[in-house]
């Protein structure tokens, strides 16, 4: 392999069967903003097999280099074999930091490989920031979303840090500028430690959420499955996607894809509406910056009163029914006025 | 078969509102907290239960924990572990997770070979989800995380299934490995009051770290390469604007203001 790369941010970005997480090109976008601050250069890693077409894509991005790990060996991922491939490039050429999605790859990859340079790695970041001396600081809640811990990794290189997905905003494609690398593996058959013998992709029920403009969310106060159905009526009301905090998940109300937060999805509408939602930051970290944030809850003393906007301190069961058929008539309204 | 199950005593989530982030040190104070199993190491421990009832064999509960973490190895022996080991000292204070690994891997050594070590996916307190696949890593062996079922067979590779976005994965592995589990994997077992009887005759082993080899540094806080700089709540917008009235005129105030922003 060359002796010398450039980069010293890395960031993996993941590719399954030849699709993209859109989390590792989030990241390609942070990194290139905390790297500029040190005048530092960043490099995009591919692991796996025939990744022409993917190259290309991800150097559209603005990376400086690509590092390509292309083996038969990798085509299907394990977690041993991508171990081998980063830890010899990143042993050869040392750098600062490396970023990955904390997708169910990112997750599983990251502390292995992390374990295998015995050097530090912070979990599902939330922000990251970097010191003028090149110190990489991770944002991690912790204690169910009650506290934001600062992670640092002050002694051994390179700094690790798996990102939740849609924190970082999805960065827009430009000009291709950067150089691609391969990276030599020497993997033998024995590398590979289990066998990958069926992919099945089950389709989940189109929430949404994630480009909604309005979303209401219900939480564990909303209390029972029936009553789950006024939150849904609310959401209908007001053409909006559905979400849930982990509760009406565990419970079976909600889908697992409609959870937003820490362990979800995270969510930029411009209207939150968050019924029986008590507030714990795990669910309120994966809602960004909407205009206006409203909460119902029975009890005054919730802690999304202090995070919201315009708060409703009542029953829901009386005030959610209420206010769906108050902005029915609004809309009714609006498009008799449009008709007309 | 020898199964190890890793086991965390965390403060029990109902009593969560009593943590207080202390201004000082930067540290929680849990103090009054009752200690719980984990809930996803829970399921681990039935799945352990259960592969025993497969092929025989004898399952241990580990955890590295201060020694008031008993009643909680306790509690894992009532539901049907056959002893436990608790790893309790003073220098594995502050352990980030890859010195917990490290630990962890050590003790496993000591205890000899083992075919299976099941881990429960993450915990509810730090919440890394990366103590399994480090301890994999530590020990040599292949892991799987997110894993929603495994089908131990006597004489052929094992069946695993790992949960993947939009889907899952079925691999084959060849124990010895370290799976970490996720809640669809089991309903964990009601504990009996004959079995918490039963519990009371089984060996609970105190091992200090004395009692494992720990040749590298990677121990307590000055072996853990991540370090907490800090320790923040979070940012709060203010109290919000309290709309009053009966819950008839809450929703009327309401909706008249999103359609005057337009959102209705």
């Amino acid at each position: 392999m060359i002796d010398h790369v450039d980069s010293k941010v890395w960031v993996f970005v993941e590719q399954r069967h030849g699709h993209v997480a859109e989390v590792g090109l989030e990241l390609v976008g942070k990194a290139l903003e905390l790297a500029g601050l040190l005048e530092w250069k960043v490099a995009a890693v591919l692991v796996g097999h025939q990744l022409g077409e993917i190259t290309e894509r991800v150097l559209s991005y603005g990376v400086d280099e690509v590092l390509v790990a292309d083996d038969p060996l990798l085509a299907e991922y394990c977690n041993e074999p991508y171990v081998k491939a980063i830890e010899g490039a990143v042993r050869l050429w040392q750098p600062e930091a490396l970023l990955l999605g904390a997708t169910a790859m990112g997750t599983d990859l990251a502390p292995r490989l992390a374990a295998r340079l015995r050097t530090g790695l912070s979990a599902h970041c939330i922000d990251l920031k970097i010191t003028p001396d090149g110190q990489l600081l991770s944002a991690v809640p912790g204690w169910g979303g009650s506290v934001l811990a600062q992670i640092s990794c002050p002694r051994t290189k390179p700094q690790c840090a798996t990102v939740m997905p849609g924190v970082f905003a999805m960065p827009e494609p430009g000009d291709n500028r950067g150089r691609v690398i391969p990276i030599e593996v020497h993997l033998q058959p024995e590398d590979v430690t289990y066998r990958v013998v069926e992919v099945k992709r089950e389709e989940a029920p189109k929430s949404g959420l994630q480009t909604a403009e309005i979303v209401v969310a219900g939480g564990w106060g909303v209390g029972t499955k029936a009553d789950w159905g006024l939150v849904e009526d609310l959401a209908a009301a007001l053409n909006a996607a559905v979400g849930a905090t982990r509760p009406p998940v565990d419970e079976g109300w909600a889908h697992e894809k409609q959870m937003i937060g820490q362990s979800g999805i995270t969510v930029r509408p411009k209207l939150y509406i968050g019924v029986g939602i008590s507030g714990h930051m795990h669910h309120l970290v994966g809602i960004k910056k909407p205009e206006l944030m409203v909460a119902i809850n029975s009890d005054p003393n919730a802690a999304i009163f202090d995070h919201c906007d315009i708060g409703i301190v009542g029953d829901l069961k009386e005030v959610v029914p209420g206010l769906t058929r108050a902005i029915r008539e609004h809309s009714e309204a609006v498009s008799k006025k449009t008709e007309r | 078969m020898r199964i190890i199950v890793c086991l965390k005593p965390v403060p029990d989530p109902k009593h969560w509102n009593k943590l207080k982030l202390d201004p000082q040190t930067r540290t929680l104070v849990r103090t009054g907290i009752p200690g719980t199993i984990n809930p996803l190491d829970r399921n681990a421990l039935e799945e352990a239960l259960r592969v025993r009832e497969a092929l025989g064999g004898e399952v241990i509960v580990l955890s590295m924990a201060p020694p008031d973490a008993q009643p909680v190895l306790k509690e894992a022996l009532a539901r049907g572990a056959d002893r436990a080991v608790l790893l309790s000292d003073r220098v594995f204070a502050g352990s980030d997770t890859l010195a917990t690994a490290y630990v962890l891997s050590e003790a496993i050594r000591t205890l000899g070979d083992f075919d299976l070590v099941l881990c429960g996916d993450e915990t509810i307190d730090g919440g890394t989800a990366q103590v399994s696949a480090q301890l994999a890593e530590f020990l040599g062996v292949p892991n799987l995380m997110h894993v929603s079922s495994v089908d131990a067979r006597p004489d052929a590779p094992w069946l695993v299934r790992s949960q993947i976005e939009h889907g899952c994965m079925v691999v084959e592995v060849k124990p010895p490995m370290v799976l970490s589990v996720v809640k669809a994997i089991n309903e964990p077992r009601y504990v009996t009051l004959m079995n918490i009887l039963q519990a009371e005759g089984k060996e609970l082993a105190i091992w200090s770290a004395q009692d494992v080899n720990l040749s590298e540094p990677w121990v307590g806080l000055a072996g853990s390469p991540t370090q907490m700089a800090d320790l923040l709540t979070p940012e709060r917008k203010g109290r919000a604007e309290m709309l009053p009235g009966s819950p008839a005129n809450q929703a009327r105030a309401l909706a008249d203001r999103l359609h005057r922003l337009g959102f209705c």
